[in-house]
């Protein structure tokens, strides 16, 4: 049962909040829309369910307007996860997810679908709290009741709004493991707005990133969350990379302030993980860093890959000099405005043949091994500034 | 929600019990004090099964129609099957005096409790009560004019207390009314807006109304004096359609207490729900107060006390409620016959209700909005 959204306009007392918002989400797809605080991700998610009434645009839910459907007819379609748990009378946990069988049962019927309600207790871990008060639980745990309560409403659509938001980080991927499993073992459409933006690219089919109240882009995650469009929605700063557990996209926030280093392009040798303390230094303060060569699979390249660096690396074991990893760190040193070398990683045998009088060398950390080729050798918590240096004074060796 | 039905039932069946024996045990408490025993038989000879009905039409007198409307009257023929040989004048002092005034008590007693428990789910908020959408305000209002201007207000207290009522309701929904939706809240502030006004009226015509000061004090303060089987005839079906009604939406009331918005996703067509609860309750406290004027404190603190031993669920809060409800201003309304001077029921509800309803707020959780 796909979701079509169409063309959305929204405007809430005189303003517009949605602008023109298109969106599709097939069966056994997970898309989670991202964006801004005060995007409109919300709202989207109260258009969809037919809780708000678009000025322009249509939501079809299997090719029927949400919006002239009954409340009892969409209901039964689309289930939601809300985002505020606020419970005010004392109904016990079993109470609160037999409401998600209210659209199943008539006036007079006692039917409830009780194996329903007791897989969804289950799934979502309530069931050794079913006979409890939904008012003594925490927050987190009665999000986990309102997600039982939309499981119970065996509904193909499932809209979740910030199902994450005050769980603990056990519960934040128990519960989205839940919510991947719905898309993936039921062939259910759900769609999630999710403020963590790994999570999101974590767990989701595609991202819809929200801002302004229009669509900024969709897509795969790892097509979407780029530091361009993040800096373009989000207004932030970040380096994107590879978690290194999951192989999904990670985003780093970077604090927003303008170093000397800023606009700088530096390329960083690795080796072991020598290049680690540098390389987050100069990400860190907006310089463009590109690493290596670096031995797979060893710190520095793992670094290099958590912050999206551009890397070369080359098998443990290999002779530089003859690698093709050599002439491509060459294109990158040639490339860059300064070249910083941490001592340990100096004495690798072929770095010397990498570097070039073109562009100028930083050594970086203790006097004792530091290469008599470098033109300067700095401590490593005076990078930032040496490399700032670099950009604004041109090289003693052209 | 087997398990619901079955709660229902039995808590039902307890509070039903409790009913029964509080309005037998008051049949026996008076001036002339009459046994337990004298007065089931007495009951029970009393009671009345409709055998037959009839539609006749009778040519009703209307002031501006000369020769007045054909107006079809439904009477209703009662057979009295069981006769216990009671000695005439207990009959008489348990059937047409104590009896009619109890059983009218039960009757208004429960009304206020059902609309009470109806209405504090309504607006998720413990400290609502029937008369907080401007019906027990308006049913002063039409009663007081009816009391004091009795060449102006032709058409007796009860149903100017009626129409009063149902009025003043539907002008607070009416305020509050915006684009087919009523937020609560506004609901809520406009009835408090209203109450104040129609406040001020009362207190003008009461000032203003002379010798005929008493009898509007005693209505305003609620009293089931002088209450006859007519009464109840009147007041009894209404209170038992609604509170029929009522009952086949409390599955609609716990959804809705999760919040409006929740209730909408959960199938719950809000609007047209909360039109018809708010209608019902009205009408059903109305009919109350009519009769037996504007007695305080039964609304709040019954739903209250039943949702503190059976919980928040509807379908056994709003049962257990109605016949607890009546039971309490039973009992309420025998202390103040049993009293003296007998003071206005209001009274003593107020003298019970205030301090129990101070320790429910010292005490206990009393959840705020």
């Amino acid at each position: 049962m796909t979701l079509d959204v169409t063309g959305l306009d929204v405007e809430l007392a005189g303003t517009r909040i949605l602008d023109d918002v298109h969106a599709s989400i097939r069966d056994g797809h997970l898309v989670g829309v991202v964006g801004p605080n005060g995007a409109g991700k919300s709202t989207l998610l109260r258009a969809m369910n037919g809780l708000i009434t678009p000025t322009a645009g249509t939501v079809l839910v299997a090719g029927d307007d949400v919006h002239a459907l009954s409340s009892a007819a969409a209901s039964r379609r689309i289930a939601t996860v809300p985002q505020d748990a606020s419970v005010s009378f004392e109904f016990t946990v079993r109470q609160v997810v037999e409401m998600g069988r209210h659209p199943h049962t008539t006036r007079f019927g006692t039917d409830t679908d009780t194996a329903v309600v007791d897989r969804a207790m289950a799934r979502t871990g309530v069931a050794q709290f079913a006979a409890r008060d939904v008012t003594s639980l925490s927050g987190g745990e009665r999000q986990r009741v309102l997600l039982a309560r939309a499981l119970a409403q065996a509904a193909p659509v499932l809209l979740l709004d910030e199902p994450t938001a005050s769980l603990d980080v056990n519960h934040q991927i128990r519960t989205l493991e839940v919510v991947r499993d719905l898309a993936d073992s039921e062939d259910r459409a759900v769609v999630a707005a999710i403020h963590d933006l790994d999570l999101a690219a974590r767990y989701c089919d595609e991202l819809v990133v929200v801002a302004d109240g229009r669509v900024h882009d969709a897509g795969a995650p790892r097509s979407v969350l780029t530091p361009d469009t993040i800096r373009a929605a989000f207004d932030a700063r970040v380096a994107v990379g590879t978690d290194p557990a999951t192989g999904a996209v990670t985003v780093t926030p970077l604090p927003d302030r303008t170093s000397a280093a800023a606009d700088t392009s530096v390329h960083v040798v690795g080796g072991g993980d020598s290049a680690t303390p540098v390389v987050r230094r100069l990400v860190s303060a907006g310089a463009s860093v590109s690493v290596g060569p670096v031995v797979e699979g060893d710190t520095d390249h793992e670094t290099a890959r958590r912050v999206g660096c551009p890397c070369t690396s080359v098998a443990p074991f290999t002779r530089l000099e003859d690698t093709t990893a050599a002439s491509a760190t060459r294109a990158d040193i040639a490339a860059a405005d300064g070249v910083a070398v941490p001592v340990a990683a100096a004495a690798r045998p072929g770095v010397r043949g990498l570097l070039t009088d073109a562009v100028p060398t930083l050594a970086v950390g203790d006097a004792a091994g530091a290469p008599e080729w470098a033109d300067r050798l700095v401590a490593c918590d005076a990078v930032v500034s040496a490399v700032g240096a670099l950009a604004d004074t041109p090289s003693d060796g052209v | 929600m087997r398990e619901a039905s079955a709660r229902a039932v039995a808590w039902s069946a307890a509070a039903g019990v409790l009913l029964v024996a509080v309005l037998l045990v008051s049949a026996t408490i008076g001036p002339e004090p009459i046994t337990l025993r004298t007065v089931a038989m007495a009951a029970l000879t009393e009671l009345a099964v409709p055998v037959g009905a009839s539609v006749t039409m009778h040519t009703h007198a209307v002031p501006v129609v000369s020769g007045g409307l054909p107006w079809p009257a439904l009477t209703i023929a009662y057979a009295a099957p069981l006769q216990f040989g009671v000695p005439e004048t207990a009959q008489v002092i348990v059937g047409t005096i104590r009896l009619p005034r109890i059983v009218l008590g039960a009757t208004v007693g429960a009304s206020l409790a059902i609309s009470g428990a109806v209405l504090q789910g309504f607006f998720r908020n413990p400290m609502a009560d029937p008369s907080i959408v401007g019906v027990s305000s308006g049913a002063a209002v039409g009663a007081v004019a009816a009391i004091t201007l009795p060449s102006v207000v032709v058409i007796g207290v009860q149903p100017a207390a009626f129409a009063g009522a149902l009025i003043a309701a539907f002008t607070v929904y009416a305020i509050a009314t915006k684009n087919g939706h009523t937020p609560t809240a506004t609901l809520l502030l406009s009835g408090v807006a209203v109450q104040t006004l129609l406040g001020a009226v009362t207190s003008f015509l009461v000032v203003n109304s002379g010798r005929e000061i008493r009898p509007a004090m005693y209505w305003l303060m609620g009293t089931l004096h002088g209450s006859r089987w007519h009464d109840v005839e009147a007041a009894l079906p209404v209170v038992v359609v609604g509170s029929a009604v009522l009952l086949a939406y409390a599955r609609e009331m716990n959804v809705l207490l999760a919040g409006e918005e929740d209730a909408h996703t959960l199938g719950v067509d809000v609007d047209r729900t909360k039109r018809l609860l708010l209608a019902v309750a009205s009408v059903v406290t109305a009919a109350a107060v009519s009769f037996a004027g504007a007695i305080g404190f039964v609304g709040l603190i019954v739903p209250h006390a039943v949702r503190l031993v059976v919980g928040p669920d509807h379908r056994v809060l709003l049962p257990v409620s109605a016949l607890t409800g009546g039971a309490f201003l039973v009992a309420a309304d025998t202390v103040a016959r049993a009293t003296a001077t007998e003071p206005p029921v209001g009274i003593i509800t107020a003298l019970i209700g205030a301090p129990f309803f101070l320790y429910l707020l010292r005490d206990r959780e009393v959840r705020a909005l």
